[in-house]
């Protein structure tokens, strides 16, 4: 097999531009990181989650910081939410964790609110102060139903 | 009349079956080759220039045209549900998750599966292969191993390829023929693509398709006639037989990855 300086060039460049298109994908567009840096596991208790899906964005000012790691059903039968959150993050203790629709109808994700307290939260700790998701099903019914019951009295 | 048919059926689920235990063994042998020393660059580099290379201009001018009709087409849809916004995530996770690697698999299938299968099997005909048995090369490992390995290593650099001269395409599109945003385009694209289930499961498709029609031109090739009539069918038949695969493959490998 006689070698030929050209043809490896041209094989050479062929694998550097496909190496290249691969690290596109997977850097810029997956987001993917060769230290995969374990972010900081928090839990999270809420009543209703809604339409909240794992892989959801975390956020906190409206700045995405994680994502929702797991969904599972706690022994008392309410929703429990593990969720990751950039490792160097600095949350107080008493921040406080809501589920927010995106528009009227777009995707639920979960709101940080940080509180005012020193101490931090840590890996593995739960958030304390929880605010469900709104049923947008509820609030047009109770909507309905105020309208319905303010009606029938002014007919009266 | 009726044992006939059934003696005919039995024939040729003998046959089946056979065909499918030799393919197996013949998988097998190829992939303990080509993972035996001693490795040989040379070949690699040479028959990565043959089904890599050779495939680049094909698979790019054919990703840049896909994803100019993409981009078109997915356009007109969400346009009617208002979301043109989400061009850039529509066509980054069809093209990622699913066109990218199957469209590039069955171009390869035509462009180098079949001048794999055709080589090999004119090698066997003009017993080019026999003779290297008679000086005790070992033609899975000398011919028929390097191709397939530099095949399926060629797959997913050219599936990715592909898919970024798709994005460029309905880029090309959506920007700056019916005017999106092109910061949208690109945020919607990268927050709707994950590296875990969508680029990992791109390239491990790439990686299987790869594997496969290397398979079957090999064996194709490999196990031909000894005439030019039927070296031209075992070309054929590679052809037929690896886009198939692929195509059943496709399903196999996206519902066990997802599910």
């Amino acid at each position: 097999m006689q070698s030929s300086p050209t043809r490896d060039l041209i094989v050479g460049l062929f694998v550097g531009i496909g190496l290249l298109a691969v690290g596109y994908l997977s850097l810029n567009l997956g987001g993917f990181s060769l230290t995969p840096d374990r972010g900081l596991q928090l839990h999270a208790t809420f009543n209703q989650i809604g339409g909240l899906a794992e892989r959801a964005p975390v956020v906190v000012s409206g700045v995405r910081v994680g994502r929702v790691k797991r969904i599972a059903l706690a022994d008392d039968l309410r929703a429990r939410v593990t969720f990751e959150v950039n490792a160097g993050l600095e949350l107080p203790v008493d921040t406080s964790a809501s589920i927010r629709t995106a528009g009227l109808l777009g995707d639920q994700f979960i709101e940080l609110e940080p509180g005012a307290e020193d101490a931090l939260l840590g890996e593995g700790d739960e958030i304390g102060f929880t605010e469900s998701a709104l049923s947008i099903e509820k609030l047009v019914g109770s909507l309905v139903h105020d309208a319905g019951l303010g009606g029938g009295e002014e007919s009266e | 009349m009726i044992q006939a048919a059934i003696e005919r059926l039995g024939a040729r689920a003998t046959h089946f079956v056979l065909e499918l235990g030799r393919i197996g063994t013949f998988f097998g042998v190829l992939w303990l080759q080509a993972l035996k020393p001693p490795f040989r660059p040379r070949r690699l580099v040479r028959e990565i220039y043959d089904s890599g290379v050779l495939s680049l201009a094909l698979v790019c001018a054919s990703g840049l045209t896909v994803g100019l009709v993409l981009g078109l087409q997915l356009h007109y849809v969400l346009v009617r549900f208002g979301a043109e916004e989400s061009l850039g995530a529509v066509v980054g996770l069809t093209l990622i998750r699913e066109l990218g690697p199957v469209l590039t698999a069955l171009l390869v299938t035509g462009r180098a599966g079949s001048a794999m299968a055709a080589e090999i099997g004119v090698m066997a005909a003009t017993e080019q292969i026999d003779g290297m048995r008679t000086l005790a090369v070992d033609p899975m490992h000398y011919v028929v191993a390097p191709k397939a390995l530099a095949l399926t290593l060629s797959l997913p650099l050219l599936s990715c390829l592909f898919i970024v001269f798709s994005i460029f395409g309905a880029y090309l599109i959506g920007v700056v023929l019916l005017g999106l945003d092109a910061g949208v385009y690109m945020s919607s694209l990268e927050q709707a693509v994950e590296f875990d289930p969508d680029v990992l499961g791109s390239l491990i498709k790439a990686l299987v398709f790869g594997a496969l029609i290397s398979l079957i031109a090999t064996y194709r090739g490999y196990h031909s006639g000894r005439s030019a009539e039927a070296v031209g069918r075992s070309t054929t038949s590679t052809v037929v037989t690896a886009s198939v695969c692929i195509l059943l493959a496709d399903y196999v490998v996206t519902s066990l990855w997802e599910f």
